[in-house]
């Protein structure tokens, strides 16, 4: 019942894991360094099933430092269906283990890595520390970096460049000190969440921690970091030269204006959906997810709204909905891609979310997890040739208060939906009374070559119908 | 053994069997099996009508019990204690003619029936439905709608006191309706074949008996530097009775009591935390099982644990102080952390018990408050000789602390008495744990099974088959389950059979009989089981197993004492 183990080389190293690979005591020389480079690779989360789109790691059968040879298991993955040992393809030692046991990884992502011979342990452990602190050491300051600590203790980061404006979390030595007493679903949620127990305020008994504390924690911190990022640093006065990144979105704003598009608007009234969002938040669903839930469902009705334009000559029907959703980050905008959102359950697509956006923001998505050409941070729009992609975009600006924009479809996708904040409204009712409900607007882009006006009303339309009566999408 | 400090019961019952060796399994393990056990040995006796007709037949055949002992006796048997293993050895010591009066100093029914098993499987009922109800996605996924589920948690004690008195009742009046001579007060042996009882203030009786059994029982095993007050730190006595249910509480001991507990408290809404002394949870399971239980049962609820840890000190709560517990390594002794919780059950175990009971009259020294005892039971003095005519059954001799054991060792004891000779064979006999889902085992794990084989020589298979692969288990939407068998490829012989799974503890007794009864996989695979029903979880175990066809013996026939 053995898995395959997929082991491929490593790919070039980010910036940030070169620097700390130069300041590490091992290797001696850039040569050297160079050479171990080739011979660390990294164990991935292996696809156990065809419908597998994330993996438990139940247990790890090798210890970090073990010898393992071609064909040794190395780690108990949980599917959807069931438990598998998963062996190595490749003899060396077990040099660092990425995702712990009891934690979960997307399908393709690294959990561990592989080093050839015993005296490239170091390097890889060096590497593994740039993959766990990625967050923390990337200079710019990030709007997640007050709160949401990776959940797996990483080896002890290097002095973070820049001072973040945002309260940082407490260091290490401080949590020694202090005793923090929370129950135990707390500590389970805050885990899940990711939010470091030290900063949150109990309100239980005695001042202890409960859930609905760590809940609260969440929410809170979304809330501020628009009014923390509010402030950029920017040299006034000067010209700043395009990021790769922003280059890359520049040239593909361009190119989107050869894209015959057209829009169309609804209003859809989010009481129920904002309803069940209370009820399942303990649950860690997201808005996002929901909406993301909520679109593919409708999708999976209107194949056509699914569809792209590739030639100009027909239609490209995608056989999976995925879902693109934009996401802010310093510098940029990149779109972490909701696989298969239709089929996966609430839950884990809102866990799938969260690791995604950790993982974005710490720079550490897959080639397959974000839409992009190639290995290149780019607006995550243009995505041809990459396996996994979004085949239907999402945009929300509504946590900032805007109720309606527009929004430019992403070359090579059929269509992209911008989602506006959910306000109370005073609506007049079908029997003559005056109400107040919470509504949003939504305002769909799309290629006129292959989604035509009807198409776009229908489709809305039953999306409206799914977030006004949302009781499927916890199915 | 799920202890947090080491107790009496854990060295002393470490004898054999799977089972044998978790001290705190005993009760709550055997409620139901405690009522298919007598319906087993007594055919059909189990309701009032059929007692009271089996009655007088057997008046007719042996002058019932009012019949003077043979040789002066007052009694042909006495039992010392009226739990379920003095029940079921008066219930068969009448079928076998004899003469049986039994004493009781405080209700009938014992731990089992009063403050254990029984009232714990009412609570555990209740706790299965909740936790279904409120299993939104299980219920979804049933095209179930259920809104807010609730309890009042004055009804759901009662349903544990209401079932405790009515089966206490039951066993009362069956043992009324056999003519079995209830006697009322402390058992006290005065010499050979000669006990006294009474209550306190009122002058002792003494009486004579041809043999005598003691099935004493036991108690909640308290460690050291625990303060016990009954509302905040408790044990199972008080659990029980449900006084409350607090939002945060430790539970001390990892075995069946505390898992069932869990179970019962994190469906009705409290968070729990495990202390545990040993370095993994539920260290008594077959540790594959043991893994799958901690992922089914532990990890997706609000539960937390400490290993490796002893709860040195435990202080109730006052004056709007949490209840403090203090851990210290189980090995180091170091301070570790000290907990801060609502409320904390002490489930470390039971301890014998069998003080008062005059043992020192007849040359006999209890062993960790246990009676010593050889292969049938016989008490065993203080030179190491079987003190002839007393016997020692159930928890008071610590083989194998389970209701439904001490019942059999009771019926192999009068088997012994009434002249045939009978060793129970102790890896025949079943353990379940009531969670949801059950967990329940017959005969040796998996490394105890190869342990077995590496001594003596022979060689050990293993079959698995998942509840996902089980028709009625997805029709319920229960696939969560293993099921494991360990055997001899080259006999057939069933060395241990391990559920995980919907119903488990009623699916273990196929497999139990057939290692009582020696059947073997080659022959038992033949047997038919409807379908759909869970019972093809075991059927499929049975049809894996490959039994090397040439030269298979019939030796697993053979009884073995454990």
């Amino acid at each position: 019942m053995a898995g395959l183990l997929h082991l491929h080389s490593t790919l070039l190293p980010s910036a940030s894991a070169l620097r700390r690979r130069a300041g590490a005591p091992a290797p001696s020389s850039s040569r050297r360094c160079f050479r171990v480079e080739a011979k660390i690779r990294e164990i991935f989360m292996p696809a156990l099933s065809s419908t597998m789109t994330e993996g438990k790691i139940v247990s790890w059968t090798a210890a970090e430092g073990d010898r393992l040879s071609k064909g040794d298991p190395v780690v108990v993955v949980e599917s959807d269906k069931a438990d598998m040992d998963v062996e190595t393809f490749h003899d060396g030692f077990l040099a660092a283990v990425l995702v712990p046991a009891g934690e979960s990884a997307p399908v393709g992502s690294a959990i561990a890595l592989l080093a050839e011979s015993e005296e490239e342990i170091p390097a890889a452990q060096s590497k593994a520390a740039s993959f766990s602190s990625g967050a923390s050491s990337s200079p710019p300051a990030q709007e997640t970096a007050a709160p949401e600590a990776s959940a797996p203790p990483p080896p002890p980061p290097p002095p973070a460049p820049v001072a973040i404006s945002a309260p940082a979390p407490p260091s290490p030595a401080t949590q020694g000190g202090v005793r923090v007493v929370a129950s135990p679903y707390a500590k389970k949620l805050a885990k899940d969440l990711g939010v470091d127990l030290f900063s949150v305020t109990g309100s239980g008994p005695g001042g202890r921690i409960v859930a609905k504390d760590v809940e609260a924690a969440l929410a809170a911190p979304k809330k501020a970091a628009p009014v923390t990022a509010a402030r950029p640093d920017v040299p006034l006065g000067s010209t700043v030269p395009f990021t790769t990144m922003q280059g890359a979105v520049s040239k593909n704003m361009v190119e989107s204006l050869a894209v015959p598009t057209f829009r169309v608007g609804y209003t859809i009234t989010t009481d129920a959906l904002d309803q069940l969002y209370k009820k399942i938040k303990s649950k860690g669903v997201t808005m996002t997810a929901l909406l993301a839930k909520a679109t593919a469902m409708a999708l999976v009705q209107h194949p056509v709204v699914n569809s792209s334009c590739r030639d100009g000559k027909s239609f490209t029907y995608s056989s999976s909905i995925n879902i693109a959703v934009a996401v802010a980050i310093d510098g940029g905008l990149i779109t972490p891609v909701l696989q298969d959102a239709d089929k996966v359950d609430i839950y884990s697509l809102s866990r799938k979310w969260k690791e995604l956006v950790d993982k974005a923001r710490a720079k550490q998505l897959q080639p397959h997890e974000y839409n992009s050409e190639g290995r290149k941070w780019c607006f995550g729009y243009s995505v041809v040739n990459l396996k996994m992609k979004g085949t239907f975009t999402l945009s929300n600006l509504g946590m900032f208060g805007v109720d309606r924009f527009d929004a430019i479809l992403p070359p090579g996708t059929g269509a992209i939906m911008a989602v506006g904040a959910s306000e109370p409204t005073v609506v007049g009712t079908k029997d003559g009374r005056i109400g107040i409900k919470n509504q949003m607007q939504v305002n769909v882009t799309a290629d006129h070559r292959v989604i035509y006006g009807a198409d776009l009303a229908a489709f809305l339309q039953t999306l409206s119908k799914i977030i006004e009566d949302p009781k499927d999408l916890t199915f | 053994m799920s202890l947090s400090a080491p107790s009496a019961a854990a060295a002393a019952a470490v004898a054999s069997g799977a089972a044998s060796s978790r001290p705190n399994a005993i009760r709550p393990a055997a409620g139901l099996r405690f009522c298919g056990l007598r319906r087993e040995a007594l055919g059909l006796r189990s309701s009032p009508q059929a007692v009271a007709a089996r009655r007088s037949v057997a008046a007719a055949a042996t002058a019932g019990n009012g019949a003077a002992g043979s040789g002066g006796f007052d009694y042909d048997l006495v039992i010392i204690g009226a739990g379920v293993g003095g029940h079921g050895a008066a219930l068969h010591a009448v079928e076998k003619g004899l003469k049986t009066a039994i004493i009781e100093g405080d209700v009938v029914g014992g731990t089992c029936v009063n403050r254990g098993c029984v009232p714990s499987k009412a609570l555990l009922a209740v706790s299965g439905r909740m936790r279904e109800l409120q299993d939104e996605h299980h219920m979804k996924s049933l095209g179930l709608q259920v809104s807010l589920p609730g309890y009042d948690r004055q009804a759901v004690a009662d349903h544990a006191n209401n079932l405790a008195s009515k089966i206490r009742s039951n066993l009362t009046n069956s043992m009324k309706a056999l003519g079995v001579d209830i006697l009322t007060g402390i058992g006290t042996i005065v010499g050979k074949q000669k006990v006294r009882y009474g209550k306190v203030g009122f002058p002792d009786n003494e009486i004579t008996a041809r043999n005598i059994i003691i099935a004493t029982g036991s108690i909640p095993f308290v460690p050291k530097g625990i303060e016990i007050d009954g509302k905040t730190v408790f044990t199972s006595d008080h659990a029980l009775k449900l006084e409350s249910v607090p939002d945060w509480i430790a539970i001390v001991g990892s075995g069946y009591i505390g898992l069932e507990f869990s179970d019962v408290y994190t469906a009705l809404g409290s968070e729990v935390t495990f202390v545990e002394a040993l370095d993994q949870l539920m260290p008594g399971f077959d540790p594959e099982i043991g893994k799958l239980a901690q992922r089914i049962l532990i990890n997706p609820r609000k539960i937390d644990y400490h290993t490796g840890v002893f709860a040195s000190k435990i202080t109730p709560a006052k004056d709007g102080k949490p209840v403090l517990i203090e851990l210290i390594d189980a090995k180091t002794k170091e301070h570790k952390e000290t907990l801060e919780v609502d409320a904390a059950l002490i489930a470390t175990g039971r301890a014998p018990f069998t003080k008062g009971l005059g043992l020192e009259n007849i040359n006999v020294v209890t062993q960790r408050g246990f009676v010593p005892v050889d292969d049938r039971m016989q008490v065993m003095d203080a030179d190491g000789n079987v003190v002839p005519n007393l016997y020692c059954i159930g928890d008071a001799n610590g083989k194998l602390m389970l209701a439904h054991a001490a019942s059999a060792q009771g019926i192999s004891v009068v088997e012994q008495i009434s002249g045939r000779d009978n060793i129970l064979n102790h890896l025949s006999i079943p353990a379940a744990c009531f969670t949801h889902p059950e967990i329940s085992m017959v005969g040796l794990t998996e490394p105890q099974a190869r342990e077995k084989a590496d001594k003596e020589g022979f060689e050990v298979s293993v079959v698995k088959t998942s509840f996902k692969a089980n028709t009625k288990a997805l029709a319920e939407n229960e696939g969560d389950g293993l099921a494991k068998m360990i055997y001899r490829p080259d006999t057939g012989e069933i060395l241990g059979v391990h559920i995980l799974g919907l119903h488990a503890a009623d699916l273990i007794h196929e497999a139990s009989n057939a290692i009582a009864l020696g059947t073997r996989v080659q022959d038992i695979k033949f047997a038919v089981h409807a379908h759909p029903t869970l019972s093809e979880v075991l059927d499929e175990l049975f049809k894996a197993a490959k039994v090397k066809a040439a030269g298979v013996s019939h030796s697993v026939n053979e009884p073995v004492a454990a």
